[in-house]
């Protein structure tokens, strides 16, 4: 693929829906690898992707997951009608959460994903709007990689 | 090196689903936290837990996961099966407790850890 082409999809998330979880980011790490972006980085978007999709299915009620590489940048968006987050600078500490018991016994909920998030991520960017939903952008830089 | 297989065979491990058991192991990850295995596994570790329900799979697939065990003899759900068969993904199950089942396999493979 030419350094200037864009790529990108998008898939439906469902608030509550713990039984197709991780789908998405799933597919769009094996989309990623047959690209032929370096390993380490698929890696690390993988991980941001489950960890923002599993937010969207714990905490939200529905959302979409996009991803798009141009310009040697891969973007991965997720939008969401939800809750949204009341303080930001809580929700980035480790340990909070404001996940119920069904979910935690389930092992979610120990508020380290959006951290997780930060640390793998290149740059990482949340809008939220209480009572509307949220918004997470992250990115990766592509430098060196094959498209 | 250390597979999956000569692991499973070496511990006694029951193998309810079966994937690729000729994978070499890279080191081991011990939590039921799900986050903190997203966080902290490496690929091509096992990954001993009690969670048995389906999103074990999925984190076993987005972090590249040679094996997940099950300790205390509990067995997976049937949606956790028919998605790690459909993932290929390996299931074991081992009688023993979390903490004997680490430290045996600690034993074995700790030339392995980084
Ligand atoms: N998409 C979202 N919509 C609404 N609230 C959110 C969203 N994402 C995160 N939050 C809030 O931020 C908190 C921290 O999120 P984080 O992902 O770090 O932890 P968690 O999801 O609670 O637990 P874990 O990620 O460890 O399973 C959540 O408990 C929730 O209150
Ligand atoms: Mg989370």
């Amino acid at each position: 693929m030419a350094a200037n082409d864009t790529l990108e999809g998008c898939f439906e998330l469902m608030g509550g829906d713990f039984s197709n979880a991780g789908a998405a980011s799933s597919e769009l790490k094996s989309i990623l690898t047959k690209l032929g972006i370096s390993a380490d980085i698929v890696r690390r978007a993988a991980v941001t992707a489950f960890e923002a999709e599993m937010n969207v299915i714990i905490h939200a009620v529905a959302g979409t997951m996009h991803y798009m590489i141009i310009d040697n940048t891969l973007t991965i968006t997720l939008n969401d009608m939800g809750p949204g987050i009341e303080s930001i600078e809580l929700a980035m500490q480790e340990g909070y959460s404001t996940a119920p018991d069904w979910v935690r016994e389930m092992g979610w909920g120990a508020g380290m994903g959006l951290p997780n998030i930060k640390k793998y991520a290149d740059i990482f960017k949340i809008d939220t709007v209480v009572g509307e939903g949220t918004t997470l952008e992250i990115y990766f830089r592509l430098k060196g990689e094959k498209c | 090196m250390l597979t999956v297989s000569a692991i499973a065979e070496r511990l006694g491990l029951n193998v309810v689903v079966k994937g690729d058991v000729s994978r070499t192991v890279s080191g081991c990850y011990v939590s039921d936290l799900l986050s903190d295995v997203m966080a902290h596994s490496k690929d091509d570790n096992l990954w001993i837990t009690l969670q048995t329900h389906p999103n074990i799979v999925a984190v076993a697939v987005i972090k590249g996961i040679a094996a997940v065990i099950l300790t205390n003899g509990r067995s997976p759900e049937a949606e956790t099966v028919r998605k790690a068969e459909a993932e290929k993904v390996t299931i074991m199950i081992s009688a023993d407790g979390t903490f004997e089942l680490a430290g045996r396999l600690y034993a074995m493979t700790k030339d392995l850890q980084p």
